[in-house]
């Protein structure tokens, strides 16, 4: 049996491992609960890179609107757990107790009829699924049907969260305008709020996150992620040999919506709170550096890439917040110009090598090729080469 | 939402707004000309247009400053130094540009958009160090205040006249320039077939490069007149580039015209909406309108067939 066949290969497994092991067990014992739940706030934007990896890496589609998508799952489980936090006991001061207090203030008597289905959170957990997937198809399917694609793709979904984001502020009876939907509170009746609750949250998210690289990781694997790759390469001969691009196209994009809205579910619980400035057009961007420093061929790549372009972020912009966009343009340059692969490809490039021949000159008698033809689990050329 | 006003008064609504929906169309115009001619001939995504723009904006800025310190005999002619100045520092930007980070990425399209935006982000952050995070604006000549009353209920900035002229004036050397040039030929036979613009003899490094300082050039003289009708932050370019781009999309990128009459159609409808709904809603109704539009006609109002 060759590798391919395979869901994870060994190196890819061992990434896989080291990732789990500093998530689940480095992070939270350095950290305390606060920097732990930065964490987890900057691991929710990890989802939306994931997404992109899958649509862009390896699909070649770049979406400069995935903060809709981040922001429509985000804005389905602020509703319910602001459904939750204004029950009548809690708004009794207010002229119309029992609906969201930002509502109250603009004068609005009664809860929309949208709002309503979000006290359950069965249809809620549903929604914030199915609602992103549904607006990516539609956007995915006009647009890839009729073969548009690459910048006019781009840029029709930067335009899609600019009028998402307008929507919100404008509408602010409904959505809590430009501060968002704060001062949510509990869960179930459980208080998300205290210490522990953000630990078990993190574990929660992280285990979310593992499960979304598996999935990740079986579609690049499968069948459907080398029709991808392939597309990506050359649409024309993929469309010749019979296979339907647009529809793989609306997958990818779909799957990509369905893993930031997850995000952003993830996001309302962990911060507490949603609002427009993570919907609009430079979170959106903001979210593709992270795949792009990461490395948009590689799943775990966009992880690291999340979590150090954040950190950088945090600690630049609390001491030097003027050198911090500075520091933001140039990493975008730099990536673009000098590393298309990002951390990944300087990874496969420079340092699994020398790791692979260390290895090797140990243990001489094992054979490193097989593992080095298809293990390159961060690796630009082993997605893209036709080398099967 | 008619009933409360009678048929003069809205007349003199649809005039007066149609005037707003001038002075945006006119801004609109100056900007997606520039931008049309980066990405509509060249396929560059160049998210840093709206900072050429804010450049061009603080030349003006600066000039209008220099003329009142130095030359205040000749403050009522500044503007016109003031945008040539602004025209070639954003060229001249735009060209550096060009030659360090574009030309390469011409074979990768969507990352030149990451790139750019990377230098975006770099010269906000510089226009707010150099000029400060507070908005500026300049004093206009006297000339240029007031209104003209064209009949009792409609009267007409005339700072928007001004900026409506010069519109004119830039999109005829535009086209000018584009289609009766040698210049402008060799750009657009670049565009069309690149292989076969080189073989014929023609430099397609130095088209590349001038076609791009031309686009920077064009958006800082829109800058420039950005100022006439609103002050300037360090941020200002950015609320301008999602409508600019859908403007140039949805004329049809390769098309002048197309780039026009999709400024026009798009600033009228959102002007004469913003009056019966709120700015937002104006807004969203439109762009929605334009994203509609062009799921189901993606080329655009007018597109220009290039065989490929």
């Amino acid at each position: 049996m060759n590798d391919n066949a395979r869901f994870v290969n060994r190196k890819e497994l061992m990434g896989i491992l080291v990732l789990a092991v500093l998530l689940v067990v480095i992070l939270p014992l350095s950290l305390d609960v606060f920097r732990l739940n930065l964490v987890a706030k900057y691991l929710t934007y990890a989802f939306v890179a994931l997404g992109l990896v899958i649509c862009w890496g390896f699909g070649g589609i770049l979406s400069l609107g995935q903060g809709v998508f981040f922001g429509l799952g985000g804005y389905c489980m602020a509703m319910f757990l602001k459904l939750e936090a204004s029950s009548p006991e809690n708004t009794k001061i207010q002229s119309t107790p029992g609906i969201p207090d930002f509502m109250d203030w603009n004068q609005i008597t009664s809860l929309p009829l949208f709002w309503k289905p979000f006290h359950s959170l069965t249809f809620t957990v549903i929604a914030i699924i199915v609602v992103p997937a549904f607006f990516a198809f539609i956007i995915g399917a006009a647009m890839f049907k009729r073969r548009v694609g690459g910048t006019y793709f781009a840029i029709i979904t930067q335009a899609v969260a600019a009028i998402l984001t307008i929507l919100i502020v404008g509408q602010q009876g409904y959505t809590g305008g430009i501060n968002g939907m704060t001062d949510l509170r509990t869960l179930k009746g459980w208080d998300i709020r205290p210490d522990h609750a953000k630990i078990v949250l993190y574990f929660f998210e992280v285990a979310l996150l593992f499960g979304c690289i598996f999935i990740a990781q079986f579609i690049r694997r499968s069948k459907l992620g080398r029709i991808l790759v392939a597309m990506r390469e050359k649409e024309d001969r993929v469309r010749f040999s019979g296979y339907s691009v647009a529809n793989f196209k609306i997958f990818a994009f779909c799957v990509a919506a369905m893993f930031a809205a997850i995000g952003g579910a993830m996001f309302a619980l962990n911060v507490g709170f949603m609002s427009p400035s993570f919907v609009g057009i430079v979170p959106s961007i903001e979210m593709v550096i992270y795949t792009a420093v990461g490395g948009r061929l590689s799943i775990l790549g966009a992880v690291y890439g999340t979590l150090l372009v954040n950190f950088a972020k945090t600690s630049l912009s609390e001491s030097f917040p003027e050198l911090w966009l500075f520091g933001l343009g140039g990493l975008f340059i730099a990536v673009v110009l000098a590393f298309p692969n990002g951390l990944a490809g300087i990874w496969g490039d420079y340092i699994q090598p020398r790791i692979d021949r260390l290895f090797a000159s140990r243990k001489s008698g094992s054979d490193p090729k097989a593992d080095s033809k298809n293990g390159k689990s961060f690796g630009p050329v082993a997605d893209g080469a036709p080398a099967e | 939402m008619f009933g409360d006003y009678s048929i003069g008064d809205l007349g003199s609504i649809f005039v007066m707004q149609g005037f707003a929906g001038l002075i945006l169309f006119s801004v609109y115009v100056l900007m997606a000309l520039g931008l049309a001619i980066i990405f509509g001939q060249m396929g560059v995504i160049n998210m840093a247009h709206g900072e050429f723009m804010i450049l061009g904006a603080y030349v003006t800025w600066m000039t209008s400053n220099f003329f009142q310190a130095f030359l205040p005999s000749l403050f009522s002619g500044y503007f016109f130094v003031a945008m040539i100045l602004a025209f070639f520092a954003s060229g001249a930007l735009g060209m550096l540009v060009e030659w360090a980070l574009i030309r390469h990425l011409y074979k990768r399209p969507l990352d030149t958009l990451l790139a750019t935006w990377g230098l975006s982000l770099i010269l906000q952050q510089a226009y707010r160090s150099i000029f400060g995070a507070r908005e500026v604006g300049v004093e206009l000549p006297q000339w240029m205040l007031g209104s003209q009353k064209v009949t009792d209920s409609i009267e007409v900035p005339i700072n928007g006249i001004f900026v409506m002229c010069l519109t004119l004036l830039i999109t005829i050397a535009v086209a000018y320039v584009m289609y009766k040039s040698r210049w402008g030929r060799q750009v657009r036979a670049v565009v069309q077939n690149r292989i076969m613009a080189g073989a014929v003899g023609i430099n397609t490094e130095r088209v590349d490069c001038y076609t791009f300082g031309l686009g920077c050039g064009i958006a800082g003289i829109a800058g420039s007149a950005f100022t006439m009708i609103g002050s300037t932050g360090p941020t200002s370019g950015q609320l301008y580039i999602v409508d600019t781009f859908l403007v140039v999309v949805f004329g049809g990128a390769a098309s002048l015209v197309g780039t026009i009459a999709s400024a026009f159609s798009i600033s009228q409808t959102q002007s004469t909406l913003e009056f019966f709904m709120s700015g937002s809603m104006a807004k969203v109704l439109t762009l929605l309108a334009v994203v509609g539009i062009l799921m189901l006609r993606p080329q655009g109002l007018f597109a220009l067939k290039v065989r490929k």
